[in-house]
């Protein structure tokens, strides 16, 4: 064979491996997703459509189950969620940003020791604590309140929120820095107009995660509230153990419950990706 | 006057500028720069940190809520007991079981997907929006899912997929708690893996790739010895999130499984929960939980290490 019939081989084989490839990307993308799908699905279907043995694959849908769990009560858990989600996030950027700031631009000093004490925080178990808080909320009598979520969600994401606003400042060029205070900007009108607008990408996505992991928390949620302080993971729970054979109406409150995280994922993908890694991966 | 004696002079100068602000910076500086980390600082020490004071403090008692009005000093009895306490070893391996095999079978899986995205191909997107769903999933919603509806014994859709392979119905939850806890596991932690790893991936220097290229290196060669590792930074970050989210794991558990049958699927979490919350044994569970913290700190400091090389912090 010679070398010209060998090199005009290349491409056709090359194009050829490629769609297997694309073709196996898709295949794998469609059986990730397909749990979800079929979760999604199921929350259409009437409950014997839903738990039949071989599967119902076409029918026509209902609206039903979202009727159900939304005029089921599920109100008070929503508003729940939304409280312990919303404020603990607004206080993790309080707290956490100038934090982070005293970690970056004008920095403390042992750095390196106070965002060590922070990340170790993220490594003690939670089960650790958990006794303690709840003996001592049921002394405060702050057991089964919203407030006790909001303050330990505030403590579970302030430290990745420290790390990642740490890494958003310390991207902004001291240049910048250094021309507002030849300006004679004082600390706050630097921080207001130059560092802060700087800095609002990283904001929007420290808060994405918190708002992630607050909202999907349930360790917390199930020892520490019952009835008044409950959020949407323990209604979900409440229903599969009262209802355990409503599958369908139980697809339907899971897929609620997990729309707002998927559809915040899914629009913010890239921001996503620094928030996981907590700053480190651009 | 040459322009080096200016630069010399110039540098003594900022040099002297730097020492006398070096000064300056010294106390009300300090305090000026702490300010901003002080509240954020004292919160998670008091919320974070007292509790487990308390831990210690708890697991020298012997306390059961049942029985209020029982509180003794027992020393060190409830660490003896955890130490011939074979469930807890039990619980213990399951966690390492459990957090391992989810992290490994995540991160291989996770890099595999991260390289087939990475080529360029219609719908790139969507796919990669569909591969990072499972991640965005409610963990207690993806527990009901996968125990309820996926691997029910008679209407799961698993059991159904098998069965028109002519293998008969298999009871996940039960006969293979461990199995079945893992699969949720994997293909919620997957997705994180390989957003990791894909974006080690794209951060890959172009002209070094190429340059492999027109060396006539080929794709396997290419990708044992330049971006392997490369991405090595990327996988140990991946493998110690993941460690660290993995083994505080205690929605599926609950949910899928309840720990059983017996205690075969429980990981410590779950053991601790139950202990305190089912057996309201405050002193035993308090105990456990230390025990944890320290094997915790053990690997941690380990860990720690090279999470500081990774994001290379630097004073």
């Amino acid at each position: 064979m010679s070398a010209d019939t060998r090199t005009s081989l290349r491409p056709a084989r090359g194009r050829a491996t490629g769609g297997v490839l694309t073709t196996l990307t898709w295949l794998l993308a469609l059986a990730f997703f397909f749990p979800v799908a079929w979760m999604a699905a199921t929350a259409f279907k009437q409950e014997n459509q839903a738990a039949s043995d071989p599967p119902t694959w076409f029918f026509s849908p209902t609206l039903d189950q979202f009727r159900a769990v939304i005029e089921g009560g599920s109100g008070t858990y929503v508003a729940n969620s939304a409280i312990a989600t919303g404020v603990s996030t607004l206080l993790v950027l309080l707290l956490g940003v100038p934090a982070a700031y005293a970690l970056s631009i004008r920095p403390v000093e042992k750095v390196s020791d106070v965002l060590f004490f922070f990340i170790s925080t993220k490594m003690l178990p939670v089960v650790a604590v958990i006794v303690p808080i709840y003996v001592v909320a049921g002394q405060l009598k702050v057991l089964d309140n919203i407030w006790t979520l909001v303050v330990l969600y505030t403590a579970m994401n302030l430290p990745i929120a420290v790390w990642m606003m740490r890494s958003f400042f310390l991207e902004v060029p001291g240049e910048v820095l250094e021309a507002a205070s030849v300006d004679g900007a004082g600390l706050m009108r630097t921080m207001r107009s130059v560092l802060l607008p700087m800095v609002a990408p990283g904001i929007a996505a420290t808060a994405l995660i918190c708002v992630i992991f607050a909202w999907n928390e349930f360790f917390f949620a199930l020892n520490l509230t019952a009835s008044r302080a409950a959020t949407v993971p323990v209604l979900i729970v409440s229903t599969m153990t009262s209802e355990g054979l409503f599958l369908a109406r139980l697809c339907a409150a899971a897929l609620l419950a997990s729309l707002p995280v998927i559809i915040a994922g899914w629009v913010a993908q890239k921001q996503l990706v620094r928030g996981l890694s907590m700053g480190a991966i651009k | 006057m040459s322009t080096s004696t200016i630069d010399r002079l110039e540098g003594s100068r900022r040099a002297a500028r730097a020492a006398a602000s070096e000064r300056a910076v010294s106390r009300a500086e300090g305090w000026r720069r702490r300010g901003p980390l002080l509240p954020a600082l004292v919160f998670t020490i008091i919320v974070t940190q007292l509790p487990f004071l308390v831990t210690i403090w708890y697991s020298l008692r012997a306390q059961n809520l049942l029985r209020p009005g029982e509180d003794l000093f027992v020393g060190l009895a409830n660490y003896v007991d955890i130490a011939a306490d074979s469930t807890f070893r039990q619980t213990a391996l399951n966690s390492v079981v459990i957090t391992l095999g989810c992290v490994l079978v995540a991160m291989v899986l996770g890099i595999v997907l991260a390289l087939l995205l990475d080529r360029p191909f219609a719908g790139r997107g969507v796919a990669r929006t569909m591969l990072i769903t499972p991640f965005l999933v409610m963990p207690v919603a993806s527990s009901v899912l996968w125990s309820v509806a996926l691997l029910n014994p008679t209407y799961g859709l698993l059991n159904w997929a098998i069965g028109l392979l002519g293998i008969e119905a298999v009871d996940w939850t039960s006969t293979f708690p461990v199995v079945a806890i893992l699969m949720a596991l994997v293909w919620q932690w997957t997705p994180f893996m390989m957003l990791l790893v894909l974006a080690g991936l794209q951060a890959q220097p172009k002209d070094v790739l190429e340059a492999a290229s027109v060396d006539g290196a080929g794709p396997w060669r290419t990708f044992t010895s330049i971006t392997l590792p490369h991405l090595r930074r990327y996988i140990e970050l991946g493998v110690l999130l993941g460690v660290i989210y993995v083994v505080n794991t205690f929605d599926q558990i609950y949910l899928m499984t309840a720990g059983g049958p017996g205690t075969a699927s429980a990981n410590l979490p779950f053991y601790i929960y139950q202990r305190a919350f089912l057996g309201f044994d405050i002193g035993q569970a308090a105990a456990m939980g230390v025990v944890v913290v320290i094997a915790t700190i053990i690997v941690a400091s380990a860990a720690l290490r090279l999470i500081f090389r990774s994001f290379e912090v630097k004073e």
